[in-house]
């Protein structure tokens, strides 16, 4: 999975720290030049999926039209029971480029293959179980050119090529090469058990990690659970052609019945990962309106879901950060 | 202090063993217990003769053996290990090893997979995250698991959590669990629970006290394990048992020789203290290890005595005679 729900986190960290009351100032900036067409509003494929999922993509879509951003949803149902994703979806997807998607329930034991990976791989998102030259490539090329473009200084490739040597070792030497074609960018190597100590110690030490599949997931849950749980980080799956954008850690919350009856579950991480595909989508100032919407419901404290310590329902927040936009 | 509270709820105390600590009492002195030291590399001999002064000021029953890594090849082990060595660890069923810095270069196994598996150690203890060998087989998961329910009923755990990624490994972690659940039959007092890891990770960032106990197949084990050892403070007061096959066991201190600060009476000897106390424990020596144990938490938690790696200025040998002192 291309990890691009760091480098947010962390900004997201510091504002969750610093708990003042004075309203985060809007900074003006030009963030692009459109070309003639560009706000015509653009479709996105929505999966609402199964448990917090419905709630959560609600939420999204209320802040999306509060905004009056230029794009419109095609709402296609998917639950995690389903042998797989079904083809108009797949199809909707490929249509639109771009898809939203709530959570999708995995059963645990035997069976079903995880629907999620079905889909990641359905579409290449550059994540794979098996680890091929190929695929260790264009993720470190996706790492190193998103660190390029965004203004980035290290790149630290996470793995465990002490015990997995072979596919490890083929990963390592793929971030190696890549390295080499940006020499203004630091390079650095860590092994995953290494990393979960420090990142729990010291997280700002790293700025982009990269990783194989098996570790991507659990370091980003342990960064999330620094930053304060899944509840608010967000994430995307990016391939050359297609992108899914969802919550960045697995909550294991998409099954939590009881938050899904009193709609409790906590919509920043869903709305954070929307943000992301409006920048992905090219409408840089819609994603810093939303951003810095929900950064002012945060650190005023006064809206909270369970998981950050307070008790406010879903919907509360919502209504919070439409209040709070520009 | 937070990291105190962690310290202490994760070394656990010695509620179940009253009975057996009084029982003790009126026997006469017990004839002391062998056990293999290996001092190891590095800061390695350093921590170790705390460890002995401490000992000796505690007045615990133990003789130590003390074994050497060589700068040789032992052809009948194929590794820097002795085949003396690895006798006198079977022969006294327990021993104590510091920082091994493995030579580089091929032809040879690592120490630490020496020890394992001429010694058959099956089972890793990292304060309570019990971790299996790597290959997921039907017995060696059976053998883990009722390691993991018999150290929480014995230390008085409540709570056994399985850590697998079962829905992606699914034959692996799926005959894992299968095994966890079986040995959990067993234990109805027990409370049972399966995580998947990518939770477990962050629960123990977020909330470490909703866990007890953890098992898990050794893929996850050293993840979790330095993981915790993040959030107590590092390797530096990490203490770790591995557990083999008819009871024996080889407590290690799991951080690395540091050469650098070697022979400058810097290094924190705390990590192989504890260590040492989790074998006291196993050697069922509960009230020697309680106040061994709780000596180094006062002292640390005093702050007149730290260690640089804790932000303080003693040296091993100050902070190793505070420890004493608090005895």
């Amino acid at each position: 999975m291309a990890r691009r729900s760091f480098s947010l986190f962390k900004a997201l960290t510091k504002t969750t720290t610093s708990f003042s009351l004075t309203p985060i100032p809007i900074s003006r900036s030009v963030t692009y030049m459109p070309r003639p067409g560009d706000g015509i509003p653009r479709a996105v494929t929505l999966i609402p999926g199964d448990g917090i999922g419905p709630l959560v993509t609600n939420a999204v879509e209320q802040v999306m039209q509060a905004m009056h951003a230029p794009l419109y949803f095609e709402k296609y149902e998917v639950h995690g029971d389903m042998n797989r994703i079904p083809a108009e979806v797949i199809e909707s997807i490929k249509k639109n480029k771009v898809c939203l998607k709530g959570g999708l329930r995995t059963p645990v034991g035997g069976g079903v293959s995880s629907l999620n990976v079905s889909l990641r791989k359905e579409l290449d998102l550059y994540a794979s179980l098996v680890i091929t030259k190929f695929c260790s490539e264009r993720i470190a090329k996706y790492a190193f050119e998103y660190a390029y473009l965004n203004n980035r200084k290290t790149v630290t490739a996470v793995h465990k090529a002490n015990i997995m040597k072979l596919a490890d070792g083929l990963f390592l030497e793929s971030c190696r090469e890549v390295a080499k074609k940006y020499p203004s960018i630091k390079y650095t190597e860590i092994i995953v058990d290494n990393c979960c100590m420090q990142l729990v110690s010291k997280p700002e030490q790293f700025d982009v990690m990269v990783t194989p599949n098996l570790y991507g997931n659990l370091v980003a849950n342990t960064a999330a659970g620094i930053a304060g749980g899944t509840g608010v980080m967000p994430g995307g799956n990016v391939g050359a052609d297609y992108a899914v954008f969802e919550q960045g850690a697995s909550a294991g919350n998409v099954g939590k019945e009881k938050m899904v009856e009193r709609k409790k579950a906590n919509p920043v991480a869903l709305l954070l990962s929307s943000a992301m595909m409006l920048r992905h989508l090219q409408f840089p100032s819609f994603a810093d309106r939303l951003e810095t919407a929900v950064k002012r419901v945060i650190s005023e404290g006064k809206c909270r879901t369970k998981d950050l310590g307070g008790d406010s329902t879903t919907q509360e927040v919502v209504d919070a950060v439409i209040a709070h936009l520009d | 202090m937070a990291l105190m509270q962690v310290l202490r709820r994760v070394l656990g105390g010695s509620g179940s063993t009253q009975i057996s600590s009084t029982a003790r009492a009126f026997s006469s002195a017990p004839a002391p217990i062998k056990a293999t030291l290996f001092p190891g590399d590095g800061i390695g001999p350093e921590i170790a003769v705390s460890v002995k002064q401490v000992f000796q000021a505690a007045e615990v029953p133990i003789e130590w053996e003390e074994h050497y890594v060589g700068d040789q090849i032992d052809p009948r082990t194929q590794s820097f290990l002795t085949w003396e060595s690895l006798e006198s660890v079977r022969r006294n069923r327990v021993g104590l090893k510091g920082p091994m810095a493995t030579p580089v270069g091929k032809g040879h196994r690592s120490l630490n997979l020496t020890l394992r598996k001429e010694l058959n150690l099956y089972a890793n203890v990292v304060r309570g995250v019990v971790e299996s060998l790597k290959i997921i087989t039907r017995q060696a998961s059976l053998r883990v698991a009722e390691y993991a329910f018999h150290f929480a009923k014995t230390h008085g755990r409540e709570r056994v959590s399985a850590i697998h990624k079962a829905n992606i490994m699914q034959k692996t972690d799926g005959l894992f669990l299968k095994c966890c659940r079986e040995v959990a039959e067993k234990y109805p007092e027990i409370t049972y629970e399966e995580v998947v890891i990518d939770n477990c990770c962050m629960m123990l960032v977020k909330n470490p006290a909703l866990f007890d106990v953890l098992v898990m197949p050794n893929l996850y084990g050293d993840i979790i394990s330095d993981l915790c050892a993040g959030l107590v403070g590092g390797l530096g007061l990490t203490a770790s048992c591995n557990i083999g096959e008819a009871g024996i066991a080889l407590a290690e201190a799991v951080h690395g020789s540091a050469p650098d600060i070697a022979g400058k009476n810097m290094a924190n000897p705390t990590a192989l203290l504890l260590s040492a106390v989790t074998m006291l424990r196993h050697l069922e020596l509960y009230d020697k290890a309680e106040r061994i144990q709780d000596a180094i938490l006062n002292t640390i938690a005093e702050g007149k005595y730290r260690t640089a790696d804790l932000g303080g200025s003693s040296s091993t040998t100050d902070f190793t005679k505070a420890i004493c002192g608090h005895l």
